[in-house]
């Protein structure tokens, strides 16, 4: 339940702060995703360079790089997975608690980027683990990330903590694990998660 | 190998792991705090960069050694276009040698206050010293993304000279960064270099003697931290370096510290170079008219083509059957290379000062794994 505008104004004249629960709740939520200090490629390096003085990603309260995926709310793949390193982002990602966030930075951790044709290179990361936000460059520049993680702080305004659509964090039933692959024969099996990609369709 | 008494503790450290700098592991046994025997594994980042190289034309594998070594992208530049020149015969105009030393010079300065900056960061002084360093590096990419339009993926050499040319303000604004250089390295060292946990934390620690780091092969700050005087724009003066009044700084002690401190004297070295070039540069076309761009197809023939870069001596070793793809392309990467006598650094070391050395080694997986 939202309360009115106008209502909120007149009684924050009079000095008196009205919100929902829900809204304190994301708010709170939103201004403190400490993301994982977790580096995979050129992309890690645009990511270290966002959170130092010029670009400041201190100012949206995502400063703070925990080194342990226990600790951090937000997993930046930034870079290219290739199939050696696939099983680990993923068992990296199974370690972090709920609620939990994915950006995937750069071309390569979207879909394989340049190295796409590469025998040893996963094409996209999305086929294993839930990505919330895709920011596409090579690498993104530092504002590309900061543009990505204003998108994923409106996407946790806008949850709800009942109902349908509640967060998959609020939602007993929601997959917690998500199966690692493993090194089969000729690629990684199984090649995808199912559950959380499906072949794209392309529309000619 | 040294006998460890009681039961050995096998740590994996990595591949995720705020030091390596990347994705690196290392399966280390240790005893008490002591390591016993450190083995490097290698390939998380494994992106078929040789492979694609003999898929490609010639020109399409230049951007691909951007992504070498992600953090001095136009150093990689040179290093393929020497190799693909020496292949082809190609001459260069002079303005754009000009051009190519000032932008690796450039590299440097932004890949040694970098590195510094990490290594700090793996002693626990977390964040200071590596914001001074990335303060500058963002002044320098900034000229980067004047010049070529990108901040870290240059993509600015071409086989006979350079993409585009420099403007008489990007010129001066060049300038003006390096006039200010100094500055910031006066304040480096002022702040950092006599600092007693830094010493008692590096001096000593994870010598490398020049016998070994020569037989190794070895290059780099880090061979010249262990007083080998062996540097490529002195040994093989390619490009126009014979023209620069520059010193190769030399370590004694052969640990951490040297190293460290290296590459703060580098850094007034490559300022030096920057100041000669940036004064002297000649008017004049950038890319050589006889330079041929479509339907490029050197004779066959090899060409191994090496620079001096950052980290190291950086070579790409090319076959030519003459058609449009190189037969064979490979990369000889210096940061691999030093790494492979990361063991014999660490044993008998607290596994704290693994992270250390690790640091000084001055790596980048994108160039270790290819």
């Amino acid at each position: 339940m939202a309360v009115d505008e106008g209502l909120k104004i007149e009684l924050g004249k009079q000095g008196v702060f009205v919100t929902t629960l829900q809204e304190l709740y994301n708010w709170g939520r939103r201004s403190s995703v400490w993301p994982m200090n977790f580096g995979l490629a050129c992309c890690a390096i645009e990511m270290i360079a966002t959170t130092m003085a010029r670009y400041d990603m201190a100012r949206f309260g995502a400063e703070v790089f925990r080194p342990s995926p226990r600790q951090a709310d937000m997993m930046i793949i930034s870079g290219t997975v290739t199939k050696k390193m696939a099983p680990q982002v993923v068992r990296l990602y199974n370690q972090m608690a709920e609620p939990r966030y994915v950006i995937a930075m750069g071309a390569c951790a979207i879909s394989g980027g340049p190295f796409k044709q590469g025998y040893n290179v996963l094409k996209g990361i999305d086929r294993y683990i839930p990505v919330d936000i895709h920011i596409p460059g090579c690498p993104p520049r530092p504002e590309a990330l900061l543009e990505a993680f204003m998108a994923l702080q409106k996407k946790i305004d806008a949850q709800h903590l009942t109902g349908e659509d509640r967060p998959r964090h609020l939602d007993a039933e929601a997959q917690g694990l998500f199966p690692v692959p493993g090194q089969g024969e000729h690629d990684l099996e199984p090649a995808a998660n199912k559950s959380v990609w499906t072949v794209p369709v392309v529309i000619r | 190998m040294m006998e460890a008494e009681g039961d050995l503790l096998e740590v994996s450290m990595g591949p995720h792991h705020p030091s390596t700098h990347g994705v690196f592991r290392m399966d280390v046994a240790l005893d008490g705090e002591k390591v016993v025997r450190l083995k490097p594994v290698f390939g998380y980042l494994h992106r078929n960069h040789e492979k694609l190289g003999e898929d490609h034309s010639y020109l399409a594998s230049m951007p691909y050694t951007d992504r070498l070594d992600y953090i001095c992208s136009l150093t990689n530049n040179w290093a393929y276009a020497l190799a693909v020149e020496k292949l082809a015969g190609q001459a260069v105009p002079e303005r754009a040698e000009y051009l190519r030393v000032i932008t690796a010079e450039l590299t440097r300065v932004q890949n040694h206050a970098l590195s510094v900056g990490f290594l700090l960061q793996d002693m626990g002084a977390s964040g200071t010293p590596l914001m001074y360093g990335f303060r500058e590096r963002e002044k320098i990419l900034d000229l980067f993304e004047a010049l070529t339009g990108s901040r870290m993926m240059c993509n600015y050499m071409r086989f006979g000279g350079c993409r585009v040319d420099a403007t008489p303000e990007w010129l001066d604004a060049a300038r003006k960064v390096v006039r200010d250089l100094p500055g910031f390295v006066d304040e480096y060292e002022a702040l950092i270099c006599t600092n007693e946990i830094l010493m008692a934390r590096t001096q000593g620690v994870g010598i490398l003697r020049p016998e070994l780091a020569v037989s190794a092969g070895v290059t780099g700050p880090m061979l010249r931290a262990s007083g080998v005087n062996y540097d490529i724009r002195k040994v093989d003066r390619y490009g126009i370096y014979d023209r620069f009044n520059f010193k190769v700084p030399l370590g004694d002690h052969c640990d951490v510290y040297d190293r460290f401190m290296i590459r703060l004297l580098e850094l007034r070295e490559s300022i030096k170079i920057l100041e000669q070039a940036l004064k002297d540069i000649p008017g004049g076309p950038v890319m050589d008219p006889k330079a041929k761009i479509r339907n490029f197809r050197p004779k066959a023939g090899e060409a191994y083509g090496r620079i001096e870069a950052p980290k190291g001596e950086l070579g790409f070793y090319l076959i030519s059957d003459g058609g449009p793809n190189p037969y064979r392309y490979r990369v000889r990467p210096p940061s691999f290379v030093n790494l492979t006598i990361l063991e014999d650094m660490c044993l008998g070391h607290n596994v704290a000062d693994v992270v250390l050395i690790l640091g000084s080694v001055d790596i980048v997986l994108g160039e270790v794994d290819r």
